[in-house]
């Protein structure tokens, strides 16, 4: 049963990704990502990590997709007001692409021998588990993430200040 | 899963989505009434006795108009739009528990869809879908007054959604889990969340009216601005979904209200009155439509006693008034918990 809505999930997730680079219309484009965090979204549900889940959808499709959303109908893209990209660039694109496939093929292929260290439980994923896990191992990490976050927002309110002067 | 269990299941399913349509179907016709009442008219009053059959009237001319979709509309986009706002209207009931649970038969049946126990971030995540609903629609009509109501709505979401959520932490910190179910349960008889917790209620109060559109947040289809906001290119039952989208949503965040804040199914002596399990359980969810259909009614209230906000108050208000609210009522639940936590420490040893 998790079987068959890994595969059609998985195949889900890999035609909207493809889609977002195929289609014509980059509102089309935004709509297949928003479509693909929610094949991921599933992909989590299926790893028993329901609050990765969530969040994944909230965050993710919720607020940063409408933001691109946003931008991308504002700026009204279309095939006749596209800019014309160099060969250069696009040779670039190419080059720095094919380097990226690489190693992700070697680095999925160096995993093939890996064991799995510990039995699969199904309440890893749970809040409550998560949140020990995270205030008790990592607390550190999570800290300073955290400060991370805080800065990239205050930077942000900066850009946009120095916007109004 | 069990036969019977399926069975119930299901019979439950259909029931859910059976009362939410008609509830918003009859939300329609208590909003002119309200209205009426409100402006010293007699509202709808032809069809059927006291107009009770207006709502079906409504919906067979909805259906019977001239679908138009306009030539330079993106059409698969125009079509998904409605859809999606129907969608997620439709799919937040699931976590919502309607009452205790059923002995039939010597076996248990809780009502309630499914207790999810993340409930709380599921109705969040479903609200924040529904902006793409009022987004797309908006975008694929290919009008000016279409995109800037879409873009006022989904600024707007965005904004409260914020504010929504951080009022809900202080709740979730005194009770301790993200399931709807069991906070239902942690506050029975009068302990209602409403009283520990009235800086917060009013928050989400707030951001629920700004989340469903409301008076006076319902700039997005702000008439005398924006002709109908994101809606202006839709005719017939696409128009239709968005409208009734907006009352479903109505009827599902006065439910959440319910269940967040003023104990859902609990009631002051309920328990007490010695009655038995079922009809305890029954009683229980008559009383909770008692509390639901009064928050309905407040949104109308409001709705017909306040102006609507310019756009400029509107996101002072989101921003500036609503979002430091909601953490200073955070570290004030924080403090809170800290010292009964230690006095409860020190009175143990």
């Amino acid at each position: 049963m998790s079987k068959i809505a890994f595969f059609v999930l998985a195949f889900l997730s890999i035609f909207s990704a493809m889609m977002v680079v195929f289609s014509r219309k980059p509102v089309h484009s935004v709509l297949s990502l928003i479509f693909c965090f929610f094949t991921i979204a599933g992909h989590y549900i299926l790893l028993n990590a329901q609050f990765l889940a969530a969040v994944h959808i909230i965050v993710y499709a919720g607020a940063i997709m409408v933001l691109f959303l946003f931008v991308i109908m504002l700026l009204n893209l279309n095939a006749e007001s596209e800019p014309h990209k160099t060969s250069a660039g696009k040779i670039a694109a190419v080059v720095s692409g094919g380097l990226l496939l690489l190693v992700l093929v070697s680095v999925l292929k160096s995993t093939d021998g890996l064991q799995l260290s510990a039995a699969p439980d199904s309440q890893v994923g749970m809040v409550k588990n998560l949140g020990m896990v995270l205030y008790d191992k990592y607390m550190l990490p999570f800290e300073v993430s955290a400060l991370l976050f805080l800065t990239a927002m205050i930077g942000a309110t900066m850009i946009g200040k120095k916007e109004l002067d | 899963m069990e036969t019977a269990d399926l069975i119930f299941k299901i019979v439950f399913v259909l029931g859910v989505f059976g009362v939410s349509l008609v509830i918003a179907m009859y939300s329609t016709y208590a909003e002119r009434k309200v209205a009426a009442f409100f402006q010293d008219r007699i509202g709808p009053n032809r069809a059927g006795p006291f107009g009770l059959l207006q709502p079906l009237a409504d919906g067979v001319k909805m259906f019977m108009k001239e679908e138009i979709i306009p030539t330079h509309a993106d059409k698969a986009l125009f079509i998904l739009g409605p859809s999606i706002a129907m969608l997620t209207a439709c799919m937040t009931s699931v976590v919502i528990p309607w009452g205790s649970s059923l002995i039939i038969n010597g076996k248990e049946y809780v009502m309630q869809i499914t207790d999810v126990n993340i409930g709380i971030l599921y109705v969040f995540g479903v609200v924040s879908i529904g902006v793409y609903g009022i987004m797309i629609g908006g975008w694929a009509s290919n009008n000016k007054f279409s995109l800037l109501g879409a873009l006022r709505a989904s600024s707007q979401m965005i904004s409260y959604e914020l504010a929504m959520g951080m009022s809900i932490i202080a709740l979730v910190m005194m009770t301790g889990t993200l399931s709807i179910r069991e906070i239902v349960e942690s506050q029975p008889g009068a302990h209602w969340n409403v009283f520990v917790q009235p800086l917060g209620f009013l928050l989400f109060l707030i951001c629920a009216f700004a989340e469903t559109n409301r008076t006076p947040f319902d700039l997005p289809e702000c008439e005398t601005e924006l002709v109908g906001g994101y809606h202006t290119e839709y005719s017939s039952m696409k128009l239709g979904f968005y409208l009734f989208a907006e009352y479903i949503n109505m009827f599902i965040s006065s439910a959440i209200i319910v269940c967040l804040y003023f104990g859902g199914y609990n009631f002051p002596f309920l328990n007490s009155l010695g009655l038995s399990h079922n009809l305890t359980a029954i009683l229980g969810t008559v009383l909770m439509f008692g509390k639901i259909f009064f928050f309905i009614f407040f949104f109308m209230w409001v709705r017909w006693t306040i102006p609507r906000f310019r756009y400029d108050q509107l996101m002072r208000l989101g921003w500036k008034i609503l979002i430091p609210l909601a953490v200073l009522n955070i570290v004030i639940t924080a403090v809170v918990l800290l010292f009964k936590y230690d006095l409860w420490n020190t009175s143990i040893n």
